[in-house]
């Protein structure tokens, strides 16, 4: 089956289906990732995404068990790669990706020039699209709304109890505000002995009554605009008014920025890769990175500095508070997928509590 | 996680380059040999460019004459001498250098390194060791030691324990369990190693390894294991990054040199990625590596497990093969890192404004695909194993695994035209068998039983080949399948089987076209291959990049066609016996000197070892086939003003005539004079005109024709069939009895050409012309001489320039026959000839109408580089004659043979080469430079004991005066029974040694197992015999050097009588050309 991509200034490009018969629209992002795709597809920070892959090769490992997902569903809203592979083989593998694309309704189309589609939008920028199989398909722009409603968890849940061996983060607990939040960064934090309460974005975990005491606050990664996001970025600034050790990843970083007077704006075609070098600041050592954002910190916040610094294009990849435990990172420490190299920032988080 | 955190703080201002460094030593790797090739010239002319650009004198030590890091341009001194302590302590003493670069020089520089350190050599000079510390390299070289830090760190190796002695490993083995896998200590390529079974496979193999090492390991053997490599990066600062990780399509077991490799990795899920990262990570950290380091793993296939077979810490033929596989120059890198910069101030040279602190992200897949030549070693065992046998290598480019893999067999030019091959492999049950017993065709034999439909879970079982890559190669199978069954051409199907790596020459096959008729019928349907950049980032970034491949997987080109001003140079395609290295300094050398013409280059190479395929050298790269599909591509899309087909060798020289059939402009001498060269009938017709004489010869395609011709000459006969390099299927006949037999194998090899017979020269000089023509005018020629008599081919011979037993009037008459040649093909451009001198006649054996392999030796013995004189000629109008400087000083050019790894190969040379490289050295004299030659190609000064063994009364006379150099050198000499007679009678007192079928003692066998003896000589009759081949075979398994040829073995003799260490002047090479 024959479908096509369609940009939005009118490009067309046509390609064959192996995934849901059924158009949809979105945002068009390009990902440089050469591994992890289950992992990636299903990280909420792609939600409304139509996400072209420009590793060529994309279905050689299948699709594992839903416990090794980074959420509970595929998140992108559709696929364009060059060259999909229907036979995979791992241990690991239950399905094949075209299976689980059509199970979770997912449309993708196997186009072979993913390299001019991926320097087209790198020239004219992220463009919203559509994938289209005949039929008309209803415009959706994602930054028109607040994504992270979408993707944000329902209701207050629990995890953890404290291993007690654990190091950094032994007995403490942590508020995790889910704005689309990666599976792994729980895992980290259970894995360093902390409990974590996980909130819904809207969750205001100062106010009264809520039934439980915490040492810090976490804001996770999330999809879209961050300035959509009013009512998380309200609960950081209490943390930060009462002084409560606060980190953010991804969407977070932003969010930080935002609750403490700084700013964000758009990327002409955002970050979305493994291989990210970002220099803490200060110092000559640089961390690989993964990425996955559209956004970013252009105005750092006045009590503020820098923490960490894109070593390609200079942009900002965290900050840090001069005197107080407030931080984030625009990478993902959690990893899953990409290089484990950043893990560290949890620990250097957690020892601050 | 604390500790990393902890190490991230820890941070000093960073200071550029180490300031008191201002003259260092680099080793180079010496001649090509099995497991240590062209990647090393590579490496090391990378290493040079840095320190140029840094302005730092650079003095490098490398016998290997045809290297490009040799050249002028490069280093600023060049010593061609042996790397081992001895000389480099001498060259340290003299030259005074501040540092010392050890990674570039593969095994060979490291180990000199090693002994260098341990002597307290560098100490004693002051000399520091720049890059990783020398403790972390004799550590991983200590396989028991690197074993236990491993498991400190956690880090899990295979269960292993280190042996000594053969009874050692006898009780390690039965501990472990069989089946073991023993490996040697300070070993590369595998050498020494193998799997045993069974107790007395155990026993072969360690005594084996035993010869060439002080130490074996006896390890678990993990049976079809994943083999995954990666490449990783550190510096002072500890940033550590991998910049490529690669999978073996073969199963661990087979060596990594041996092995199909493609890069990135494609049946590693995210964990397994980034566990085994990190795993490499950790090690180069707790190593301290400063530069660049290999990590070799051991993958689990069911289950999340691994196990580190191996570290190499210094740039390796991985390195070279992960710097083109992502266009990250790790040696040039790593160069930078040994000086004291950091990777965060080091720029991508892809993008020129990104990090070097990155990890290349590809939008492609690669596919190395080894290169064998086993049909060159008699009695070589075909079956791979975990010692390497692979002369060469390829890289195959594609955006689906099987356009890549498809153009990496093509690229392999042993003309194989796609993934299956319908010649060999007849029988289901044969097929069985070598599924399970991979050799060099494997592909071909997995292709074979997925045509026939058995099933891939069986064929993984029993190869190992993760199911993975069966379906890509099925998928190709199966689209076969379509196509011969349907015929059927139209656009979506013909672009579908582009898409998947099909060539035109295929698709024609399958249904009855030529490839011509095919690629009319494509560009009619408008199907053509696009251009896209290797640009390091997957167009994440905009890079000016010129590193260029061509797919059918894309719809636009990255860059524009670059016209007029440029010219297309063929490189020389994966190195093998008979085109290596000097072909690469041919093509470089030719890019080079475009430059003076503002002609803009355009090299076509394929091969990942060469200096040639380094993206900085020329305008334009492509890494592609130089098949004639995709030079007319190239071709058609550049529309350059011509291509260059005379500097790569043999195989651009064979594109010539189709090239120009179809159109494109050569530059140089005309095709078809070419193919006048290259044809034998035409050319001997020419000669008989030209009045030049040759031995008398025929083509036959009947035995009774070719017994005829021979009983009319006379024995002996040379047979072989026409067009082939390297003497492929050549022999000698001394007799009817082996007329016959040899001629049924010839016919065997070559239907379409019927067999040549030539009167064979005994006892006769061989001699090179090498020159240049423009226009028909001899513009310079140069003679050297052979040492070796006619019958050892001259890729085998020890050469001498300038000549010393050929007199003024023979090389006139050599030069005027050049002259007529040249007239009469009316040459523009390179050409060579080979001479037989008997009497006071020369008679041409053949003429090549290209640059041969003794290019890069003349111009770096005389100062004059045929190659620019070359380009010169395709430039200039009327380029002035040049007249060959007088000399005064000898350089010998030594063949390197690496029977070592080619068990059960035969070490005697004959017409058919064998040497897998070369090195050349100056002397004051003959014996000078020809002592140093063997010194540096693996000879030693014998100190025990000379065993010598000659065939027949008459060899035993022509052998007389070595005989006598041999025992004055005072050490016991051993003989078999008749040649120890033979001493006797003249004088020579020996010790008879039985021969292996006597089964008694003293028995030559045992005298080389005991190390008594450490130079042998065996000389054989013309018919040989099988306990002679067995002499040599245990000489060479013994690691004791074998002389087969009566003139080399006298004038080593005679060197060694003459000469002592003092005596061999150790001066640059800038110091005998007078400058
Ligand atoms: N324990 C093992 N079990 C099976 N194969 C092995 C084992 N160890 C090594 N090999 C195979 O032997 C090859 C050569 O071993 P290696 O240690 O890498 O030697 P070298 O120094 O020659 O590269 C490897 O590439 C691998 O395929
Ligand atoms: N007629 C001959 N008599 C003696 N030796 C010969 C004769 N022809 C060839 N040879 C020997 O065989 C070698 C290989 O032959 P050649 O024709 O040059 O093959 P190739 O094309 O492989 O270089 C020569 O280098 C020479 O030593
Ligand atoms: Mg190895
Ligand atoms: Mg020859």
């Amino acid at each position: 089956m024959v479908g096509k991509l369609i940009l939005e200034d009118g490009t067309e490009i046509s390609g064959t289906s192996f995934g849901h018969l059924e158009g949809v629209s979105g945002e068009v992002v390009f990902a440089t990732g050469m591994t992890g795709y289950p992992q990636a597809f299903t990280d909420p920070s792609f939600y409304g995404q139509i996400l072209v892959m420009t590793y060529p090769l994309v279905g050689n490992y299948g699709v594992p068990d839903k416990k090794l997902w980074e959420s509970n569903k595929l998140q992108i809203s559709g696929l364009i790669v060059s060259d999909y592979i229907n036979t995979p083989s791992h241990f690991e593998s239950k399905n094949t990706l075209s299976e689980w694309l059509i199970k979770e309704k997912v449309p993708a189309l196997e186009i072979k020039d993913t390299r001019f589609l991926t320097q087209y939008l790198r020239n004219k920028g992220t463009m919203l699209g559509k994938i289209k199989f005949g039929k008309p398909v209803e415009d959706f722009d994602p930054n028109s709304i607040n994504l992270v409603e979408k993707v944000s968890l329902k209701k207050v849940s629990k995890s953890g109890n404290g291993n007690p061996t654990a190091s950094s983060g032994r007995g403490k607990t942590i508020v995790l505000i889910d704005c689309g939040a990666k599976r792994n960064i729980t895992r980290c934090f259970l894995e360093r002995g902390v409990k974590v309460i996980t909130v819904p974005w809207d969750f205001d975990p100062f106010a009264k009554g809520v039934g439980f005491d915490f040492d810090a606050l976490f804001v996770s990664n999330g999809p879209g605009d961050p300035k959509k996001v009013t009512k998380t970025i309200a609960t950081i600034k209490k943390s930060l008014e009462n002084k409560i050790p606060t980190l953010g990843i991804c969407l977070g970083n932003q969010l930080l920025a935002l609750a403490a007077g700084g700013d964000t704006y758009k990327l002409k075609y955002g970050h979305r890769s493994q291989n990210q070098p970002c220099l803490l600041e200060k110092s000559n050592r640089c961390y690989i990175t993964t990425q996955n954002h559209g956004f970013a910190i252009g105005e750092i916040p006045g009590d503020f500095n820098p923490w960490f610094v894109n070593a390609n294009d200079q942009s900002i990849e965290g900050i840090i508070h001069k005197s107080l435990p407030f931080m984030s990172v625009q990478f993902h420490p959690e990893a899953t997928p990409g290089p484990k190299d950043t893990e560290w920032i949890f620990d250097y988080f957690l020892e601050k509590l | 996680m604390t500790l990393r955190h902890a190490q991230g703080k820890k941070y000093l201002s960073m200071k550029k380059n180490n300031k008191n460094i201002k003259k260092v030593l680099i080793l180079g790797s010496g001649a090509l040999k099995i497991g240590e090739a062209g990647e090393f010239d590579y490496s090391g002319s990378q290493a040079i460019k840095v320190l140029k650009e840094e302005g730092i004198k650079t003095i490098l030590v490398n016998p290997n004459i045809a290297t490009i890091q040799t050249s002028k341009e490069m280093a600023d001194e060049v010593y061609f001498l042996p790397i081992n302590a001895k000389f480099v302590e001498e060259i340290i003493k003299k030259e005074k250098p501040d540092g010392i670069f050890l990674s570039f020089g593969g095994q060979t520089a490291l180990n000199c390194g090693i002994e260098l350190f341990n002597k307290g050599i560098l100490k004693k000079n002051n000399v520091q060791i720049l890059g990783t510390p020398i403790s972390a390299i004799i550590l991983t070289e200590d396989r028991e030691k690197f074993s236990a830090h491993l498991n400190k760190i956690n880090i899990p190796t295979p269960i292993s324990e280190a042996a000594t002695t053969l009874k050692g490993a006898l009780k390690i083995a039965q501990k472990i369990g069989y089946p073991v896998m023993l490996r040697a200590g300070f070993a590369l390529g595998g050498q020494g190693s193998g799997i045993a079974s069974n107790p007395s496979q155990l026993k072969s193999i360690a005594e084996r390894a035993l010869a060439f090492s002080p130490q074996i390991l006896v390890e678990r053997y993990l049976h079809h294991y994943k083999e995954i490599e990666y490449e990783v990066v550190r510096d002072k600062k500890d940033n550590c990054i991998t910049v490529c990780n690669m999978e073996n399509m073969d199963p661990l077991g087979i060596h990594t040199g041996d092995s199909i490799v493609v890069a990135p990795s494609q049946t590693l899920n995210n964990e397994e990625y980034h566990e085994l990262r990190r795993a490499s990570i950790d090690i180069v950290r707790s190593l301290g590596i400063v530069g660049e380091c290999n990590v070799q793993f051991a993958l689990n296939p069911r289950k999340l497990e691994y196990f580190v077979i191996e570290v190499n810490a210094r740039l390796s033929r991985s390195s070279a093969l992960a710097s083109k596989a992502t266009g990250y120059p790790l040696a040039y890198i790593a160069a930078k890192l040994a000086l004291g910069y950091d990777l965060t101030n080091t720029k991508n040279k892809v993008t020129g404004v990104t990090s070097a602190c990155f990890e290349p992200a590809l939008d492609y897949v690669v596919i190395k695909i080894p290169r064998f030549d086993m049909d060159k070693f008699k009695g070589a065992d075909n079956q791979l194993g975990s010692s390497m046998k692979s002369v060469g290598e390829v890289m195959g480019i594609g955006r689906t695994f099987e356009e890549g893999y498809q153009k990496a067999i093509r690229m392999l030019d042993m003309d194989y035209e796609s993934a299956t091959d319908e010649k060999i492999f007849q029988k289901k049950s044969a097929i069985i068998e070598n599924l399970k017993n991979p050799t060099p065709k494997r592909m071909f034999t997995i292709a074979k039983a997925l045509k026939d439909n058995l099933d891939i879970k069986k064929i993984y079982k029993l190869t190992g080949v993760d199911p993975w890559f069966l379906y890509r190669i099925k998928n190709i199978v199966d689209h076969e399948k379509t196509l011969s069954k349907t015929k059927k051409l139209d656009k979506d199907f013909l672009l579908e089987l582009k898409q998947i790596g099909f060539s035109d020459k295929r698709i024609g096959e399958l249904v009855g076209k030529t490839g011509l008729e095919i690629r009319k019928i494509r560009k009619s349907l408008n199907i053509t291959p696009f251009v896209l950049q290797i640009d390091t980032l997957s167009a994440e970034f905009p890079a000016k990049t010129n590193y260029l491949y061509m797919t059918y997987n894309a719809s636009h080109n990255d860059v524009e066609s670059t016209g007029n001003k440029s010219v297309i140079v063929l490189g020389s395609g994966p190195y093998h016996i008979g085109s290596s290295v000097e072909f690469d300094w041919c093509s470089v050398n030719t890019v080079q000197n475009l430059k003076n013409y503002n002609m803009k280059s355009i090299v076509i190479n394929c091969n990942p070892e060469t200096v040639s395929t380094d993206y900085d050298l020329s305008h334009k790269l492509y890494f592609e086939e130089l098949t004639f599909e995709r030079i007319t591509d190239i071709y058609e899309f550049e529309n350059p003003q011509g291509v260059i087909v005379s500097v790569g060798g043999q195989t651009p020289n064979n594109r010539a005539k189709a090239l120009y059939k179809y159109g494109v402009k050569i530059l140089g001498t005309n095709p078809e004079n070419i193919d006048k060269a290259e044809d034998r009938s035409k050319f001997s017709a020419l000669l008989d005109k030209l009045k030049i004489k040759q031995p008398a010869w025929n083509a036959f395609s009947t035995l009774q024709q070719a017994e005829k011709f021979a009983e009319k000459v006379g024995y002996p006969v040379l047979i072989r069939p026409s067009y082939v390099l390297s003497g492929s299927a050549m022999n000698i006949c001394f007799d009817k009895d082996d007329l016959i037999k040899f001629l049924n194998e010839a016919a065997l090899i070559s239907k379409e050409y019927p067999v040549t017979v030539s009167k064979f020269f005994q006892k006769s000089k061989e001699v090179e012309l090498d020159a240049v023509a423009q226009n028909g005018v001899l513009k310079t020629s140069v003679i050297s001489e052979h040492i070796e008599y006619a019958g050892v081919h001259s890729g085998d011979a020890t050469i001498v320039l300038p000549a010393k037993n050929i007199d003024e009037l023979m090389q006139s008459k050599m030069k005027d026959i050049a002259k007529k040649l040249s007239e009469s093909l009316d040459i523009t451009g390179p050409f060579n000839i080979q001479f037989l001198v008997q009497g006071n006649e020369a008679y041409i054996i053949e003429a090549n109408l290209r640059a041969s392999r003794t290019f890069p030796f003349i111009a770096k013995v005389t100062g004059v580089n045929l190659i620019k004189l070359f380009v010169d000629s395709l430039f200039q109008k009327n380029i002035p004659t040049v007249a060959i400087p007088k000399l005064k000083f000898t350089a010998v050019k030594v063949p390197q043979f690496s029977f070592a790894r080619l068990t059960g190969s035969d070490p005697i040379l004959g017409v058919e080469m064998a040497s897998t490289g070369e090195v050349a050295c100056f002397g004051e004299d003959l014996e000078e430079a020809y002592l140093k030659g063997m010194l540096s190609t693996g000879s030693r000064i014998p100190e025990k004991g000379i065993f010598i063994s000659i065939g027949g009364d008459k060899k035993k006379q022509d052998f007389i005066e070595g005989a006598r150099y041999a025992s004055l050198l005072g050490l016991p000499i051993y003989a078999t029974e008749n040649t120890s007679k033979f001493l006797k009678e003249n004088g020579i007192k020996s010790t008879r040694l039985y021969k292996i079928y006597d089964h008694k003692s003293p028995n030559v066998i045992d005298q080389f197992q005991n190390k008594k003896i450490d130079l042998v000589i065996n000389i054989n009759e013309y018919k040989d015999t099988k306990d002679a081949f067995k002499i040599r075979r245990a000489a060479v398994d013994s690691n004791i050097p074998v002389m087969t040829k009566i003139k080399t073995a006298k004038l080593f003799l005679k060197a060694l009588n003459e000469k002592r260490f003092m005596d061999l002047e150790i001066k640059p090479w800038s110091s005998y050309l007078g400058k």
